[in-house]
Formats: C-alpha cells, sequence, structure tokens
C-alpha cells in the first residue's frame, strides 16, 4: 500500500504539459522504479503523481531525417540493449543499460527516468555524457534541446522546467560516426546494484588506426553528477596508439574527477578504480575500433 | 519394505508452491486485521523520557497507540531453545514487550496500532520520543573493557557468559623445544538471515484464549515464550504455523509474537497483525554472531600441534537470544577436527549496542570454520606443506569419539570427503598449475573442512512426537511438531513414513501445518535436527500402526498374524506372497465394521540420546584480478557426509542453499553501522550484498554416503552444514592465488584494497 494523494495519467504530451501546469508541486512518475521506492520509504510519502507511462509516442528508437539517434524517454532499458540501431551505432549504451538492476527493472525502468533522476549513478548517464547526448524538452512553448551536461544542475536536480517533460534523447550523428566505446560498472556485485563507479570511454582512429583521433571518457559516481574527464580526453588526443598513451589518459583523469568518502567506498579507493576503469575502458575502445596499443 | 526412501520424491508441497496456492501467514490474515508499525529507537543506547504521541493520535485510522510505560514488566527469555526444568540451564530473561532502556538503534519503543498500512506508517512518523542519550559500544572487546558502557545490570563487563576448554598444559606444552608458533586473528561479521519471507504474525482472541499465526520455525516453543511474556498459562496460547518462506534461524526465537498477542489482548481480542519490513528484519530481529578468534599453534616441524590456545569474543548485541550457545557450539569443534593433547580455549560472549545476534545456519560453526580453516592454512603454508596433504596427517581420524557427546567418527569420513572433492574439482593440477604466479589476474585453489553435529542432545532435551491416522482408502495422514520451513522436511517424512509403516509414498498426507493445539509437541527446525529426530519417531509411530494394522488383518484374514506383512500397501502373506488384501479395504472394513469398529491410528514420543557427526568440505577456485580487487569464483565444491540421502535432489537443493550463504559469507555480506551513531547503514536488499545469481559459478555438491548407524534411516544432519565452509575455502583460494591471507570476512574489494597495499601488491 502507497501512502499517495493523487495519480494523474497523462494521454499525450501535451496532456503532460496540461498537467504539470495544473498540478505544478506533483512528481513525474514513469516505470516507477525509482518514484515508487522513495515513496515505500517515506521520502516522498503523500505525493501526487502525474503518470506519463502511457504515452507510447514516447518509446522507440529512431533515426531522424539527419542521421541522428532519436531514443524515445520512455524506451525501456532491455528495449534499447534489443534496439538494432542502438546495436549498429552505439552498442555500449545497450551494454550499459543492461547492468541496470534485474531483468524486472530493466523492462519497467527507462532511459528518460534514469537521467531526470539526476543520480550520478545512473547507468545510461555516463555513456550519454562520453557520446554528447542531447536531451530534448518538451513544454507549453514547444521543444527545447540541451547537452546533456547543462541538464544535469547538481546531485538529484536537473533542468525540467516546470510546464516540461523529458520526450527524447538524441545522440548527434557526428558523435557516433567511426565511434567506438565501453562501459565498465564497478559494482560490489554482478546484478542488482548501483556502481560504485561507472566508466565509459568512446574513441575515434586515425592514421590508419594508429593515432587517436578523439577520446572521450565519462563517469558516475565521480562526483555530485556524471561528468566527463576533460584532461584525459586532452591528453589522449592525437597520440598514438601506446601503452604510454593509455596510462598518461587513465592517470589524467585524477585531475577531472572528485570522488568522495563515504561508507559505501573511500576517495582513494574510488580514485584508483577509476584510474584503472579508464585503462580498461580504453584498451577495449581501441579493440573494437580495430587498432591495438602498442 | 517399500523402498521410497533415497529416491527423488518430488516435493510433496512443490505444485501449491509453484502454483501460488500455497497459504503463508500473510495469505491467511483477513482484511480486517489492525496494522501495527513499530516505533523504533533512533539511538543505540539510552533512556526513554517520554514519549509524545499527541500529533500521531491526530492521524485519521489511528486505533490506539501503546508504549514503553504501557506493558507489564515482565521479562522473558526469546531463544528457541527447548525448555530446562533446570533453573541453571534456561534462557537468560532479558527482554521486556517495548524497552525504556533501549540497547540498540532500532530497539522497540512504542507501537502504532491503525486501520491501515499508510496511516499507521504516518502516525508512527509523528510519535516523538525523547532520549537522554547514554554512551554505546559496539565492538566486542571494548565493551569488555573496564569503562565500556554497562547494557544489562546484572552482567559486568558486559560479559553474558564466559566457558573454558583445558585440556592437558597449554603452558608446558608449548615450551617444547623445536617447535613453530603461528598466530592469527579472524574476524567475522555480523550478518542477517535474508529469508524471502520477512517475519510477520497476527493474533486475535477467541473463547478467552490467544492465537498467534506466525511465519515461525518453533510453534511449540513460541507457544511457550508467549506464554512466559504475557504472564499467563501455556494452555491460554494457540501457535498456528503455515508454510513460511525460510528462516534460516532468525524464526528459530520468539520475535514479535509476544507483542502481537500482547496487543490483541489489549485491543477486546481483535485480529492484529505485525509484518516486518525488510529494514526492520535486518536490524529488529536477530542477526548472526560476529565472532573474533584468537588462534596459535605451536607446531612441531612433523606438523602435529604440541599445543594449541583459541579466544573467541561473540558480539552478542543488545540481547541475550541464543547467547552463550553460538560460540560454544563453535569453540567445541576446535579441539575435535584436529586432536591435540594440550588445548587451552576461553569463549566470551559479551552485550555490545549492537542488533541482537540469535540462531543462524550453522550456529557459530561458519565463525569457527572462517577461523580455524583460515588458520589452518596460515599452519600448513608457515610449515611449507600442501593444506590438503596437511590436513590428513592431522584432521580427526577414524574411530574418534567426542568425551562429553559420545559422538563417534564412525568412518574416514573427512580423508573420504577431500578425496572426493580434490578429484571434482582438479586440486592437484591446479594447486601446481597456480604456484608462483605474476601479473594482475592470478588464480587459486583452496578448500576447507567443516566439523559438525547433529541436533543438540547432550546440551538440550531431543525428542519427537508424531501421530499418524489411517483412512479408509488406506492412506495415512502423518503430523509431527517438526516444521516445514521451505529445507523439504515433509517430503522427507512423507518418504520416511512411507516406508516405516510399509506404504507407497503417494499415501502418506503430511499434515504440512503445526497448530500447537492439535500437533503433537515437537521443538522444531533447528540445528539440523529434524530428518534425524523425525525418523525416530515416524519409524516408531509407524511400527505401532502398522502393529494395529497387521493384528487388524489377522482378524479379517484368518490368518496367523506372524505370517502377515504389509508392504506397499498390501497386506501380504509372507509364506507364499499372496496379496490378501488391500490396505484399504482393511481400513474401510476396521472403521465402518458393525460388529468392532475401529480407528486405527497411532501416536508416541521418541526420546533421542544420541546424536551424530556431519562431516564435508569445500574446495574453491577463484580468479583474483589484483588491481580491481576483485574475486571471481570460478568453481566451488562442497563434499558432504550426512549419511544415508533421504532424497538426493532435495539433498542437492539444500547444499546449494548453504553454499550460496557461504559465498556471501565469505565475499560480500556485512551489516555496517555508523561509528559515530550505531545506525545501521545497510539494511535493505540494495546496500547490504547478498550474492545473487551472477555472483555465482554453477553449484556442484556432491556426497559420501556413509550410512549413520544411530539412525533408523542412517541420516544426520544437512541442512547447515552446507553453509559452514564456503567462505575460508574462498579465502584460501585467495591466499594462494596472492600469497596475501585476508583475516576478515568477508573479502570485499575495500578489504582487498587495504590487504593488497599493505602486501605491496598495489
Amino acid at each position: 500500500m502507497y501512502d499517495l494523494k493523487a495519480l494523474y495519467e497523462a494521454r499525450s504530451v501535451e496532456d503532460a504539459v496540461r498537467l504539470r501546469l495544473e498540478h505544478p508541486q506533483a512528481q513525474i512518475i514513469a516505470g516507477g522504479t525509482d518514484v515508487l521506492v522513495q515513496m515505500r520509504e517515506g521520502r516522498r510519502a503523500g505525493a501526487e503523481l502525474i503518470s506519463i507511462y502511457g504515452i507510447d509516442e514516447l518509446r522507440g528508437v529512431s533515426l531522424d531525417g539527419e542521421g541522428n539517434i532519436r531514443i524515445g524517454s520512455l524506451t525501456s532499458f532491455s528495449h534499447i540493449t534489443k534496439d538494432p540501431i542502438i546495436q549498429k551505432y552505439i552498442n555500449v549504451l545497450g551494454e550499459a543499460v543492461d547492468m541496470v538492476g534485474g531483468p524486472q527493472i530493466r523492462n519497467a525502468g527507462t532511459i528518460g527516468g534514469n537521467t531526470c533522476n539526476g543520480v550520478t549513478s545512473a547507468d545510461s548517464a555516463s555513456t550519454l555524457f562520453a557520446w554528447d547526448a542531447v536531451i530534448e524538452l518538451t513544454g507549453e512553448k514547444g521543444v527545447r534541446r540541451i547537452p546533456i551536461q547543462e541538464f544535469y544542475l547538481s546531485a538529484g536536480r536537473v533542468d525540467i522546467y516546470p510546464d516540461e517533460i523529458q520526450t527524447a534523447i538524441l545522440i548527434p550523428r557526428s558523435s557516433y560516426e567511426n565511434c567506438f566505446g565501453h562501459y565498465i560498472k564497478y559494482a560490489m556485485r554482478n546484478a542488482m546494484d548501483i556502481a560504485t563507479t561507472g566508466c565509459s570511454v568512446n574513441v575515434v582512429l586515425s592514421g590508419g588506426g594508429k593515432t587517436i583521433e578523439r577520446a572521450r571518457i565519462a563517469y558516475g559516481v565521480a562526483g555530485p553528477v556524471p561528468l566527463r574527464a576533460v584532461s584525459a580526453e586532452a591528453a589522449a588526443k592525437d597520440r598514438p596508439l601506446t601503452e604510454e598513451t593509455a596510462e598518461a589518459f587513465a592517470q589524467a583523469v585524477l585531475k577531472d574527477i572528485r570522488p568522495r568518502d563515504s561508507w559505501r567506498a573511500s576517495k582513494v579507493f574510488r580514485e584508483h578504480i577509476a584510474v584503472e576503469l579508464a585503462k580498461r575502458c580504453l584498451r577495449e575502445s581501441v579493440r573494437l575500433a580495430g587498432g591495438e596499443l602498442a | 519394505m517399500s523402498g521410497s526412501v533415497g529416491e527423488s520424491k518430488i516435493r510433496v508441497d512443490a505444485f501449491d508452491k509453484a502454483t501460488g496456492r500455497a497459504k503463508y501467514t500473510g495469505d491467511l490474515c483477513d482484511q480486517s486485521a489492525l496494522w501495527v508499525q513499530i516505533v523504533h529507537s533512533t539511538v543505540a543506547h539510552g533512556i526513554v523520557r517520554a514519549v509524545d504521541t499527541s500529533g500521531a493520535e491526530k492521524i485519521p485510522g489511528v486505533v490506539k497507540i501503546f508504549t514503553c510505560f504501557d506493558v507489564p514488566e515482565n521479562y522473558f527469555p526469546t531463544a528457541g531453545h527447548p525448555w530446562s526444568m533446570d533453573p541453571h540451564h534456561q534462557d537468560v530473561a532479558d527482554r521486556l514487550l517495548l524497552n525504556r532502556h533501549v540497547r540498540y538503534y532500532g530497539d522497540d519503543v512504542a507501537v502504532v496500532v491503525a486501520e491501515d498500512e499508510v496511516a499507521a506508517a504516518q502516525a508512527a512518523r509523528l510519535v516523538k520520543v525523547e532520549y537522554d542519550g547514554l554512551p554505546f559500544v559496539l565492538d566486542v572487546q571494548k565493551a569488555m573493557e573496564p569503562d565500556a558502557p554497562q547494557i544489562h545490570e546484572d552482567f559486568p563487563n558486559n560479559i553474558l557468559a564466559h566457558t573454558q576448554i583445558r585440556n592437558g598444559s597449554y603452558e608446558e606444552a608449548c615450551r617444547e623445544p623445536g617447535l613453530v608458533k603461528v598466530e592469527g586473528w579472524y574476524d567475522t561479521p555480523t550478518v542477517q538471515h535474508c529469508h524471502i519471507e520477512n517475519h510477520i504474525c497476527t493474533a486475535h482472541m477467541e473463547a478467552g484464549r490467544i492465537t498467534v499465526t506466525s511465519s515461525t520455525q518453533i510453534p511449540h516453543i513460541v507457544r511457550r515464550i508467549c506464554g512466559q511474556a504475557l504472564g499467563i498459562p501455556w494452555g491460554k496460547v494457540r501457535i498456528i504455523k503455515p508454510y513460511i518462506g525460510g528462516g534460516f534461524g532468525n524464526k528459530q526465537d520468539a520475535l514479535y509474537e509476544p507483542l502481537c498477542a500482547w496487543l490483541t489482548t489489549r485491543l477486546g481480542g481483535r485480529l492484529v497483525k505485525i509484518d516486518c519490513s525488510r529494514e526492520e528484519t535486518f536490524v529488529s530481529n536477530r542477526v548472526r554472531h560476529a565472532i573474533r578468534t584468537h588462534i596459535i599453534s605451536w607446531v612441531r616441524p612433523d606438523g602435529t600441534f604440541a599445543a594449541r590456545k583459541i579466544e573467541c569474543f561473540s558480539n552478542q548485541g543488545a540481547y541475550a537470544s541464543h547467547g552463550h550457545g553460538v560460540v560454544a557450539k563453535g569453540m567445541g569443534a576446535f579441539p575435535q577436527i584436529y586432536p591435540c593433547p594440550n588445548v587451552e580455549g576461553d569463549a566470551y560472549t559479551v552485550y555490545t549496542n549492537r542488533p541482537a545476534a540469535g540462531a543462524m545456519r550453522g550456529y557459530g560453526i561458519p565463525q569457527a570454520m572462517w577461523a580455524g580453516e583460515s588458520h589452518l592454512d596460515d599452519v600448513a603454508k608457515a610449515l611449507g606443506r600442501d593444506p590438503v596433504e596437511y590436513r590428513r596427517q592431522i584432521v580427526m581420524p577414524k574411530g574418534y569419539v567426542d568425551s562429553f557427546s559420545k559422538n563417534e567418527n564412525y568412518y574416514d569420513t573427512f580423508r573420504q570427503v577431500m578425496e572426493k572433492g580434490a578429484a571434482a574439482i582438479g586440486y592437484q593440477e591446479k594447486r601446481r598449475a597456480y604456484q608462483n604466479q605474476s601479473g594482475p589476474v592470478r588464480r587459486g585453489i583452496g578448500m576447507a573442512l567443516f566439523w559438525y553435529n547433529t541436533a543438540v542432545w547432550p546440551i538440550s532435551l531431543e525428542s519427537c512426537s508424531c501421530r499418524m491416522v489411517l483412512n479408509q482408502d488406506g492412506s495415512v495422514q502423518v503430523q509431527t511438531g517438526e516444521t516445514e520451513i521451505g529445507q523439504g522436511c515433509d517430503t522427507a517424512y512423507a518418504q520416511m513414513a512411507a516406508d516405516a509403516i510399509g506404504i507407497p509414498f503417494e499415501n502418506v498426507h503430511i499434515v504440512s501445518a503445526q497448530d500447537t493445539d492439535v500437533t503433537p509437541f515437537g521443538t522444531g527446525a533447528y540445528a539440523s535436527r529434524q530428518t534425524y529426530v523425525g525418523g525416530f519417531a515416524l519409524r516408531q509411530t509407524g511400527q505401532i500402526l502398522r502393529d494395529k494394522i497387521l493384528s487388524c488383518a489377522a482378524d479379517l484374514t484368518r490368518q496367523m498374524r506372524e505370517n502377515l506383512d504389509l508392504a506397499d500397501g498390501k497386506i501380504v502373506r509372507i509364506t507364499d506372497g499372496r496379496e490378501l488384501m488391500d490396505l484399504g479395504e482393511l481400513a474401510a472394513e476396521a472403521l465402518y465394521s458393525t460388529a468392532n469398529s475401529r480407528h486405527l491410528t497411532a501416536e508416541s514420543t521418541y526420546q533421542i540420546k544420541n546424536n551424530a557427526y556431519s562431516f564435508g568440505c569445500t574446495f574453491a577456485e577463484v580468479e583474483v584480478d589484483i588491481p580491481l580487487c576483485q574475486v571471481k569464483l570460478l568453481n566451488i565444491v562442497n563434499v558432504h557426509d550426512c549419511g544415508r540421502l533421504i532424497n538426493p535432489a532435495l539433498a542437492e537443493a539444500q547444499v546449494h542453499g548453504g553454499m550460496s550463504m557461504g559465498i556471501g559469507y565469505g565475499l560480500t555480506e556485512q551489516l555496517l553501522f555508523d561509528e559515530k551513531t550505531g545506525r545501521p547503514l545497510n539494511n535493505n536488499l540494495l546496500d547490504y550484498k547478498l550474492s545473487t545469481f551472477m555472483d555465482h559459478p554453477r553449484l556442484q555438491a556432491l556426497f559420501v554416503e556413509n550410512p549413520e548407524p544411530t539412525s533408523p534411516f542412517g541420516t544426520k544432519a544437512l541442512g547447515e552444514p552446507p553453509a559452514c565452509s564456503p567462505a575460508p575455502a574462498i579465502r584460501n583460494a585467495v591466499l594462494q592465488a596472492t600469497g596475501v591471507g585476508v583475516n576478515a570476512a568477508p573479502m570485499t574489494p575495500h578489504a582487498l584494497f587495504a590487504a593488497f597495499q599493505e602486501a605491496g601488491l598495489l
């Protein structure tokens, strides 16, 4: 039994926008895999909910006219993992969201909910950061698109206006073309866990596969929100495919990440793991791109 | 005799449980039940000065709020032990229904009774409790220091109990020249049972008596404790135990049944329900004792022990519950498994401000094996010996008899299980292959033995009562006080009953639920006792029923009684093997006879004055990723000698479950507490890292079937033993892989990070 004051079910995006304006105090609920848990814990006891779960137009993955990947915000984790467009162009995202919780959670949980929660540990977030994803929000005045890095404001807070819902996540064509990536979720067990640290790396090779043209790396749980390790990216850009490059890349992440001490893990432990993950993710990304570290 | 024992019969409850038809306590509770929300202490130690319920009472739906100022001053024990008529052997009575002196973060202070769950939760959040805070202590040895906070009045230095072993002379023996000294401190964590069904109980009154329906392992014991807690005659209490979703020892304790029973007496006998959340189950039920063990072995160059010393410090938490019995059992294994003439042992059970520790699968043996078997590998390493070959030299021999329990090691079990396990996992080749590795990812193989003894004789009473009732169709209802808690005892009992009576397995109807008003007395599921002790009562009662049936058959067939047998549900003339009558015909004839109507039933109690060793081992193979501080379990094999297998498929399943528990114990599970406040940090199934299916390799269960001579069915303990040795086996595999012996369980990445740094591997 949930301590629930009211539930408003949106039938369309426009309906959701109207409900948002009518009930400014209400919480948006999609798959419910986070909101219901919080209600049970008493954190959102007595909440009013706007359910957007019935808006089927927000489900599915497609390519737009310019070749950008469009992921509807209500697309479940399991559908993302199985989607042919995802598998062809950004398979790492499908792999990352396949590490969320267990099978039931992945069937119910949505990528929109995962990002709108604003938590640093979301398994989709580091990969979306590392691939320069764009968040699409729809409100009274129409559609607004912002880079995912601007969407995350602070721990648990994202940039959604009072009239908006998130409607899609876009991966620009320039971001995924010729790009290969790998994600490692580091957790205390192999299922049903939240990342202690998550690391997502992707590379574009050039020079006949001997040079890193571009490397991008993002972390979850290395700061209050997911973050890009820009020093590491600079340390690898246009560098030859060598173990020294990988080492320099990995060590440079320490300039960028800001993990904290908590009972879940110490700062030094998280830093140690972050460096190791950067190295391993880079190595695997290079391998997927057809290269090899010398 | 027909042969149902030894076959992998399908569980008698399989279809009901798989289809959801089986009824558990929550399913049986009707919608009229009042919901109880317990208000738990938010300090680790303190005195409740006042409870303000004014805000909470205004919540619509709240029926009544009771506080620690309302309950009777009637101290009671909670441990699920058979009652002792000897006052010195009775459990410590240190519990009240609600507490003014709160002794752990999560202690029970007040209850809100409401019409529904939401109202109860809302009101409970509004109950304001004021405390006079007291200093608290979480560590077992700090609790023994002179200036430690005193948790219970009558126990100086918080020591609930201290027992000793003094065999030979340790002090003299360790002065022998040429000895190698190996010393270590070994720690095990506070863990919780994590049975799938949280504790739940309901209570109502009828005809001046209280009926409690509960998810418990021990209905007859809970009846006694409810009587004691409420200060009423025990016959005024009736306990019903339906199917339960696991217990693992947590429900071998009176949990909230006494409180629930008391509440209904204060609410006009209305039906009330206490349904623990997972968060409450972790903290406010029972946990496993965290035990710190110090071992010193003085070893001769030939590997034999000259002298050994053991000290065990058992963290009891806030209330006595099972108390000293747990560490006492663990320490008791020490001088037996590797016999040594000079042993000095001291075990302390110490109150702290942690959740109360009670029974949990293995009852002190998983802790003792973590310490003892880790230490054994440390000794082997110090001597440069192979751990298996070394154990083969010094482990308990065939024919060993324990002077206290009179247990005898009838077979060379330890060497047999080691041989079987080593062959199954390829120990020798792998041990050789994994020597002298370098590089970031290394493999290792290790093993651990375990010692266990079945049931509780001669420490406590062992008896089992059984009733059998013959139906008109020749089928038989069988009742005992021993409980099905998911382990499959109903099925094992049906198999044994079928053979004891001489009827087909399908014709035995086990009455699964216990109802203390009608079920014969039995103490319930614990100590891996039920298949062993139940076997005696089933054999004896089955024989009584057989005798009655055969006497009746002699009447009806006009044959000599001694010439008749009951086999597979048929009356057979032994002299020519002719089937004279079906048991169904006989039963109907007997019952409806207008001349001599008889209802054929049998009931008897058997007191067991034996006990049986049940030994085995685990072999584990790991891959250690040193930079990531992670252990991957590649292979694991358990080998058990639990006597003759009653049901091989169920035995295997039992071992799988225990292995899973042991894997979590070794690698991931621990209940954490905030040092500053004593607050539990991870009392939920996300933050408490129970191992999942994805964390297990294939679990391999093997058996050495040496029939137990004292048991009518050749069987002995298997419930708890599987959980006893996996953790130290994994630890010893990590030791081979990395050269690092981790002495504190669990070997989490955090612990390995520190250990690998210290060893210079990182």
